[in-house]
């Protein structure tokens, strides 16, 4: 498959179809998995694709100096897709001037304190319903697999992983839920990590950025890291598609996704509304319906 | 001073009532021109529109000291902008929820629809909420991580 992979890429980059292709590598220490820039074909041995290829490099996609290269051609697993499905309705590329590779993926593993891979899925393999990335220009891999992987998961896919975490968490009174919340956000040393990892926090300029006036405590205050990480994860309402990607990067392991599902959770439930399912799809903010729900409105 | 500060043991909650300007500003307007006599607890916040209610004005009330938000704005349908409530309306739904996962006392976030010419709901209401925070006591968690350094 990843022979597959780069005899893919080098067609595109020897036809002059894309300029750069955005793909995985081993370019960290010892080997870690991360992010290669591709520009000559010659090169396309770089490129890896195996279960440590755990970023989401959609990220780069919206980020001016990956643009500035020219036309780009990117690898994405089925949730990395979804982002780009987002990316793509929200104006923030031009979908007809990227060529999506996605790969069929049969989970990611996680890693220990060294980079290491565990063996075991991560949490949003467990639930994952596309393991053949949807929305893309070419497919690389088994689609039968994925499909047969896919069929595997479906029973669990509400209750599993990240979902049997949130649920444990909302089985708690709102009490313990606030103490277990002023745990994790004690450890935040708001390094905004969770912020430059995801690929759908692409504004220019951050609201926790600005100081005139400031809106969030800058330095990592409890009462900050607060009202930062529900900032964050509001304003990914109706958008987030669930990669994981904040959570991973986080440094201080916080369970910051957990906001994410329960948000995605209630699109679901409330408007039956999936981010990332489909190109051209209306934003879940910005909508409304004149039979939007309200008992909660006095 | 008010007789009343005393026999509640001294504390007083603080509302924090964010309103827009076309409806339920109008319906507090309403409520002091007809002298309806509602608790001096709220403090009202006045926006253009519900549209324009940041849910980051919500935390930052509750930052600053507030032991009860209310956020109100004209009635589905009669929006000066059209639309904006039914914007506001939606991202309360999922911020609702979002709070919930947190374990932020549902109890002390209120949402209303109030019309320029209700200002005895707003009266009401207003009592309402400040009856019930006043049970409830001050919002001490949400205190708590502000005092922490």
């Amino acid at each position: 498959m990843e022979n597959q992979l780069r005899n893919a890429i080098r067609k595109l980059l020897e036809e002059k179809t894309v300029d750069v292709a955005i793909g995985y590598g081993r370019v960290g220490v010892g080997g870690a998995v991360g992010a290669v820039f591709v520009t000559d074909p010659s090169e396309v041995d770089r490129l890896v694709w195996n279960a440590e290829c755990r970023q989401n490099l959609a990220v780069h996609l919206s980020r001016p100096e990956v643009k500035a290269l020219g036309k780009p051609a990117i690898v994405v697993k089925g949730c990395d897709a979804r982002a780009v499905v987002v990316l793509a309705n929200e104006g923030q590329i031009d979908r007809e001037n990227v060529v999506v590779v996605g790969v069929v993926c049969e989970g990611i593993q996680g890693a220990d304190a060294s980079g290491v891979a565990t063996g075991t899925l991560l949490d949003k393999c467990v639930t994952c319903v596309e393991h053949a990335a949807q929305n893309v220009d070419i497919l690389i891999g088994d689609a039968a697999k994925a499909a047969e992987l896919d069929a595997a998961n479906a029973p669990n896919a509400k209750t599993a992983g990240k979902q049997a975490k949130l649920a444990a968490l909302l089985q708690k009174t709102p009490e313990e839920r606030f103490q277990y919340w002023r745990d994790e956000f004690s450890r935040c040393v708001r390094c905004h990590a969770c912020r430059q990892s995801c690929p759908l926090c692409y504004c220019n300029r951050c609201v926790a950025d600005k100081n005139r006036p400031t809106r969030i405590d800058t330095s990592a205050t409890l009462k900050g890291n607060f009202a930062w990480n529900i900032l964050r994860a509001f304003h990914l309402a109706g958008r987030c598609v669930g990669c994981g990607a904040c959570s991973a990067a986080c440094p201080a392991g916080i369970d910051l996704d957990l906001l994410n599902l329960t948000l995605a959770n209630a699109a679901d439930e409330q408007f039956g509304y999936v981010a990332g399912k489909e190109l051209g799809a209306a934003p879940l903010i910005g909508t409304y319906a004149e039979n939007d729900k309200e008992e909660f409105i006095r | 001073m008010n007789p009343e500060t005393k026999t509640t043991g001294g504390f007083e909650p603080k509302i924090v009532a964010f309103v827009c300007n076309w409806c339920t500003y109008l319906g507090a307007d309403l409520a002091g021109t007809n002298r309806l006599e509602y608790p001096a607890n709220v403090r009202i916040v006045r926006l253009p529109c519900t549209g324009r209610v940041d849910f980051n004005l919500l935390v930052k009330a509750f930052e600053v000291g507030a032991d009860a938000v209310l956020v109100s704005g004209c009635h589905p349908g009669d929006c000066h902008y059209a639309a904006g409530n039914f914007h506001a309306r939606r991202r309360w739904g999922l911020f609702r929820e979002l709070l919930d996962t947190l374990g932020v006392d549902s109890r002390r976030v209120h949402f209303s629809w109030i019309s320029a010419a209700e200002g005895a709901k707003f009266q009401k209401l207003v009592t309402e909420i400040v009856e019930k925070t006043r049970e409830l006591g001050p919002y001490e968690d949400y205190k708590a991580i502000v005092a922490e350094k």
